[in-house]
Order: C-alpha cells, then structure tokens, then sequence
C-alpha cells in the first residue's frame, strides 16, 4: 500500500511540470500583455516597452520559465504584476477559501445525493422515486450561476436571512457562525448540480447490486431490509459511486469559478478569472498549480478510499 | 446517517438563527461598493479608476480639481507662479502639514515623490512600476528652493501640467512610509489627506478612518469601508440587502429601479469621456470625408443613448466632452439622425456597397455596453445600404488590433476614452504625429495640417482663454472632417441609501467622501 502510494505520489511531478508548461505557452499565445492591461487606453508602444521592462518581461520567453522554474525549486512562486504582492501569499489564501467553499459543497452533494440515489433504488418507480428522480433532473440541469442569483434574490434581497456576498461580515464577525452564515448560499448553490449525478449514478449502482444474487441469500437468511440495503448493497454500490465522487470533486472546483463570481467569494476560481484577463501570468501559474495539485490528490485519495473498500482492487 | 443529517441541519438551523447581519451598516461608517480588488494603495502606481477612488481620500496632491469642475486649484500648495516661457513652476506649500505617520510634508517630501517616479537610479524607483509618470515626462528636474517652496523646471512648455499635478498620479505619499515599507508601500499608504488608512483585508475589505487633523477640516464620518464586489447584480443585490450604503457604475438596468425607491438616491453627473467609432480615413471606403459623415449622419445617437444605454449617457458632439467647460465649443451641434442625407452623401461619394469590417470589444473599461452598441450601429449602416460585418474581440486582444493602427484590418472600430485635460485625447489620437507607427494613438490615420498647428500651439499655451479659443477651433474642424463617429458621452451614475448626505460625483470620476455624512 505505502509503495502504491509513494508511486502514485511521484507520478503527480511530471503532470504538473507539463502542466506548468502548457499554461506558460497559452498564455504566451494569447494576445495582450501585462503592460497593456494595466496602461488600457495609454498603452502606447514606448509606455507598453517600458513598462515590460520594468515588470521583467522583456527577457525571452524560454528564459523567463526558467527562472519561473528556479524560484519554484526556492518556494517563490513570484510577485503578481497586478496585486504587487507575492503570488504565494494570494493563491494560499483564496486556496483556502475554496477548499472551504468546495470542501461543504463535496460533503453536501456526497451526503444528499448518495441518499437520493440509495431511496429511489430502494422504492424503484415508486412516488419516492419518480419524485427524487424529478427533483434531481432539474438540479442536474439548473446552471448554477442562475441558480445562485436565485437564491441570492429569495434568501438575500427578500428574506433577508443570509448575507448576499464574501465570506464574512464586513464589520465585526469573522468567527465560525460568521463563517458558516455566509457558506450557506454557495456551498448548497455549488452542490446542487454534483448531488444530481451523484444520486443518479447511485441509483444505478444501487439497482444494479440489489439484483445480485448474494442479496437475494441476504435476504434469504433473513436479515432485515434495513440492514441488507445498507450494509450489503450500499457498501458494494459504494465502489463504483467513489471515483464518481473524486471527479465531482474536480467539478466542484471547476464550478467555483462561477459561484465565487456570484457570491464574491474570496477564492481561487474567482482569483483565476480576474489574472487572465489581466494577463497576470505568474499569478495564472501559481493558481493553476495549486488546483491541479489539490484535483491530483483528491482522485488519489478516491482511488485508495475505493482500494480500501473493495478487496478485489488490492493488488 | 441520521447523524450526519441532524447535524446538518442543526448547522444551518444555527446559521440562520446567528445574530443576522442585513440590519445596515453602523452609524458614521460609509460601506462602498467597489469593482474590484484594488491592485494597489499607493497612487503612482495605480492606473484604474477604482483604484483613484480610494486614494483619493486617503492623499492630496499639490493641487486639486475646484469641486464639480476639471480646473486646478490649490491643495497642498497654497498657489503658485508660472515663469513666462512656460517652463518653470515654483510652488508654495502650505505650513504645518503632517503625513498621516507623523513625518512633516515639505519640498523634501515633493521633490522625492517626483523623483521616485521619475528618475531611473532614485534609491526607490524600484518601489514601482509607475505606468502613469510619463503624464510628468516633461519635468526635467525637480528643486527644493526652501523648507515649503519647490521648483519643477519643464523641458517644454505644457499646459496640462497643473491638470496633470491635481490627478491621482499627481498625490504625494510619504516619503519616510515608502523607506519603511519598499515595494510593500501599496499595502502601507500614508498621505496626508482626510481619512487615514487602517487595514487591508484582501478580498474583503479596505478600511480607512477619519483624520482628526486634516488641514481643510475633519470629515464627518469616522470610517468608510472599500468592499470590491466584482458581480454588478450582486453588487445590487448587497444595495438591496442592506450590506452598501453608496455603490458606483450602477448598471442601466437597475438605475430605475433604485430610482423609484424611496430607500435610496440616485446621483448622475457628466464625465470627460468620450465613446467614439474610429474610422479608417486611410484605405477603403472611409477615406471619402463624404462617406465618413454619411456613417455620422446614419447612426441613431439618440436611440442608442436612450434604448441601449437607458439615459446613462448623452449624446456626443464632437472630439472634446462637454465636462471640460471652458474648453468646450457650446456652438457645436451632434450630427442628426438623417438616414436619407446618409444615403444622398453615399450616392455622391459613389459608395460601391463593399464590406466593411467593424471591430467590436467585448467589454472594457468605458466602453459601456460594447456589443449590444455594436449591433445596433450594424443594424443603422445596413439600413443606409452599407454592408457591416462586426469581428468581436476580448478587451485586451482587441486593444492589440486596433492600436497598431486599422490598415489593412478593419474599417472601423469601436473606442472610448476618459482624460483629465482637453489636451490628452486629440493630441494623442488625432494628429499627423500620433499615427500608430510614431506611438500615437490615431489608429484611423487621421491627417489634417491646421489640427495638427491647433493642437501642437494649444499645448504650449499657459493661458486660458487661448488655448480654449484653439481647442473649439479644433472640435469644429474635426466635427466637420469626421474622422470619428461621435457617439455618447457616459454619465457616471451611482447609488447611495436616503440616510448619506453631503454626496456628489465629480467630473473627474474621483469619489471625494470628505464632506460626505450618514444619518
């Protein structure tokens, strides 16, 4: 187990450094530069050189990755031209505030859409079931940016029981109940269309385990209902809704991007956005590194909770 | 399971039930509603209006806009003389005026802040970069001639200095504060102005407080809060909920519906900026004046203004926005709507119907609605028989394809800009000199001799009246020639709720909150 671990661990250093490279090509390729993002209207040739100059960007590209790369190795991750201050600093702190964020909104949909799933499998074309099916259709097929409006609109504007933005109150706050009055909205806005593929995809598993025949002699034997969907059925179902999971979890931080835009939360999706069309290479690097990082070590994470519960996958 | 669930909704039982916030802001403290995360607090460094609009409470520069006017008067120097070339300025500073960290402001302190911008081998030029100091790129060198007098020697005359001096890029920050702090002083500010910096939370909020010791009187509220809200609906739906007491770039939509709320006010002023098609007077059809003043004569302003941008803004005469009063030609008349004059004009000019190519941004700072403008001034030219095809950009790339110059690319393209002076905008895009290749701005190859004689003479010109006598000579020649299509000149809007009083908007975009007050 530590071995397969330590591999997978290793084989994560050349999907980042093919990653980091990727980035700093596309972002090379697009058109724009810093200096003109930041001079807009006086973005003149001469202002624009001059500017580059001071920014660092007038060294060749090749040589502007390696010392990227160099500092890297150093634990700088550089200055970010547009905040002035060190990239490391900023993508730590919106980081955490995504994981907080993603974090409710992964707990959120795992809980109520394994739920959803296991109920309507158990009352299969029941009203139960035709019901949750409904319910869990029109999630999957809300966007979520609309929904978040929504939500800010009724619970925010109207009813007044929920702050419509950021992350804390504005004037004292800043405890845990702070913290937690602002995730409501978002976490549950960013959960909605994840806890509709999960719940779909349990059901399915569900179903499929329930007609197996080692159920059947589960039932056979005489255990109650409860106690064979639960710990029969649902542990088996269980192993082929984790990498679902582990990819939702993915999806969920690809989704903050626009929930953070909405809800004005402090995070990194949100961070991201605003350092492309600012052209804030650097702070584009630092961000995407650090996703894909967490994205990387999240699926490692479902592959060995899935190794752990399924015998069959030790190796 | 059920655990789990319980749990969860005793989380959210507690949440909901937690001391609610949306009861409004505490009294004295001013919650603003900002655009974005400011990039910097230190105002030579930072180039973007939302930046301006904190810095602008927190430092004074030598001289400041005269309220509701673009006209230098005096700030923290008590007035000053100009040598008769032109060249040099000598200005007396007032007495007994402290940064906010307690070191004394002095000609010491101007002559550094200058210099740091300025100067390439100043111990703190790489405090920066600065990418608006070539707004001073005429100052040659700047003197201490005593303790409050200060000299800057120009190496040509240039009359927008003063207008230059009472920018944001004209503030004076603490020299002792920029020594302590290097490249970090844009998260330290320390000027001299009515309210003194606090805290910076990123992401969250900018806190400033009230100076006890401002020299032109305490403000009246003891705190404003910068909250940058990037999403314009949730911007208005933090208004709504109580969580903003004032809110700028209201977006048209939600104009009205503050408006007829009795909760809040809307404030509208007039702003030196101008949105503007450039035409390509030098290769295709565009390079007849008739046809350029036929796409004037075709486009319907006045729908634009009132159905597109809903009354946020007005239409345009000519090159130079009403905002800069004195250098305003009142004479001037926008073109009218008359497509059949278009069509006459066309005809004489023997348009053959060929493409034109029509280069829309995406979004961008004051372009205001980009692409619903561009649609319908596609929709305008086709009815007058012209054949429009629209290539829409991202406000970077876009600005990568028409800066470089529209030959060969395009016909026209969509552009707006806002200036301090009456100056910056034609000498920058409008003469022979500012074509693209000569690091202009004239994108269009606009060229005509007697614009460039006004423009260049109107410059070096210190007095008043003179150089507004050569800049409305200038819009009439213009406003014939049409290089542009003149189009809207934005009204900057903003929202505060009924209990802020004391509020107005400036013709320079600033948001000045020293005589502001909350009920």
């Amino acid at each position: 187990m530590a071995s397969y671990i330590l591999k997978r661990l290793l084989a994560v250093f050349p999907v980042l450094f093919g990653l980091t490279i990727i980035v700093f090509l596309i972002m090379a390729m697009i058109p724009g530069d810093p200096a003109t993002a930041i001079l807009g209207s006086y973005a003149t040739p001469e202002n624009v050189a001059k500017l580059n100059r001071d920014l660092g960007l007038d060294q060749p590209l090749p040589m502007q990755y390696l010392t990227w790369l160099g500092n890297l190795l150093h634990g700088d991750l550089g200055r970010s031209y547009t905040l002035n201050r060190p990239v490391l600093d900023e993508v730590l702190e919106r980081f955490g505030a995504t994981l907080v964020l993603a974090g409710t909104a992964l707990i959120l949909c795992s809980v109520f859409g394994l739920l959803a799933g296991v109920v309507s499998a158990v009352r299969q074309y029941g009203w139960t079931d035709k019901i949750v099916t409904f319910v869990v259709l029109i999630g999957i097929s809300t966007p979520s940016f609309w929904l978040g409006l929504l939500m800010i609109l009724f619970f925010a504007v109207d009813l007044k029981w929920f702050p419509a933005s950021g992350m804390y109150a504005i004037y004292g706050g800043g405890d845990l109940p702070d913290l937690l009055h602002h995730l409501v909205l978002p976490a549950v806005t960013l959960s909605v269309v994840a806890t509709g593929v999960i719940a779909r995809l349990t059901r399915t598993a569900m179903l499929e385990v329930l007609r197996q025949d080692y159920i059947r002699t589960a039932r056979a034997k005489g255990l109650t209902e409860r106690r064979v969907i639960l710990r029969h059925a649902f542990k088996a179902a269980l192993v082929s809704v984790i990498p679902v999971i582990g990819i939702q979890a993915g999806f969920v931080m690809g989704g903050a991007v626009y929930i953070e835009t909405v809800f004005q939360w402090p995070g990194i999706g949100s961070m991201l956005v605003t350092a492309i069309s600012t052209r804030d290479l650097l702070l584009v690097q630092g961000g995407v590194l650090v996703v894909a990082s967490a994205y990387v070590m999240v699926n490692l994470l479902a592959d060995l909770v899935q190794t752990m519960i399924d015998p069959r996958l030790r190796g | 399971m059920r655990h789990v669930l319980s749990a969860i909704f005793m989380a959210a039982a507690l949440a909901v039930a937690s001391p609610a916030l949306a009861q409004g802001t505490p009294p004295g403290v001013l919650v603003v509603g900002q655009i974005a995360e400011p990039k910097s607090l230190d105002p030579h460094a930072v180039t973007a209006a939302n930046d301006f609009r904190i810095v602008m409470n927190i430092y004074d520069g030598l001289a400041r806009y005269k309220d509701g006017t673009l006209e230098p008067v005096p700030a923290l120097a008590t007035d000053w003389d100009i040598s008769d070339d032109g060249t040099v300025y000598t200005f007396h500073l007032r007495k007994g005026v402290s940064f906010h960290d307690g070191s004394p402001f002095n000609a010491e302190a101007v002559k550094f802040n200058f210099d740091r911008m300025l100067d390439e081998n100043h111990p703190y030029h790489d405090t920066g970069p600065f990418p608006l100091a070539f707004f001073f790129s005429s100052v040659k060198e700047v003197n201490v001639i005593d303790d409050l007098t200060v000299e800057f020697k120009l190496s040509e005359p240039y009359a927008p200095f003063l207008a230059n001096i009472a920018y944001a890029t004209g503030l004076i920050v603490s020299p002792e504060a920029v020594k302590q702090y290097g490249a970090d002083y844009g998260r330290h500010p320390s000027g001299t102005g009515p309210f003194k910096f606090v805290e910076w939370q990123p992401n969250n909020r900018v806190v400033v407080e009230k100076n006890p010791d401002y020299w032109d009187g305490a403000p009246s509220l003891d705190a404003v809060i910068f909250r940058p809200i990037t999403d314009a609906n949730t911007r208005i739906a933090e208004m709504l909920s109580g969580g903003l007491d004032l809110m700028v770039e209201v977006p048209p939509d939600a104009v009205a519906q503050f408006a007829d709320s009795g909760d809040f006010k809307v404030y509208e002023a007039a702003g030196p900026h101008l949105w503007f098609l450039i035409l390509n007077a030098k290769d295709g059809p565009f390079a007849d004046k008739r046809i350029r003043q036929a796409a004037n004569y075709a486009i319907n302003k006045t729908a634009l203004v009132d159905n597109v941008l809903q009354g946020t803004a007005e239409v345009a005469a000519g090159p130079t926005p009403p905002a800069f009063g004195w250098a305003y030609d009142d004479a001037l008349k926008p073109y009218p709507y008359d497509p059949e004059k278009a069509k006459e004009l066309l005809k004489e000019a023997g348009y053959d119907g060929s493409k034109l190519t029509f280069y829309v941004t995406e979004g961008g700072s004051g372009m205001l609605d980009p692409v619903a403008m561009g649609t319908a001034i596609q929709a305008d030219l086709e009815a007058v028989g012209m054949d429009v095809e629209i290539q829409s950009f991202e406000w970077n790339t876009f600005l990568g394809q028409v800066n470089p110059g529209l030959e060969g690319k395009a016909d026209m393209a969509e552009m707006a800009w806002m200036t301090q002076d009456p100056d910056t905008l034609p000498f920058l895009a409008l003469r022979t000199d500012a074509w693209p290749e000569k690091g202009g701005f004239n994108s269009g190859y606009y060229s005509n001799p007697e614009v460039d004689k006004l423009l260049e003479a109107a410059r070096v010109e210190t007095d008043q009246a003179k150089r507004a006598e050569m800049y409305k000579k200038m819009q009439e020649i213009v406003h014939d020639d049409a290089p542009w299509v003149f189009v809207a000149n934005w009204k900057q809007n903003a929202v505060s709720t009924a209990a802020v009083d004391g509020f107005e908007l400036q013709p320079s975009f600033f948001l000045l909150l020293e005589h502001v007050s909350k009920n």
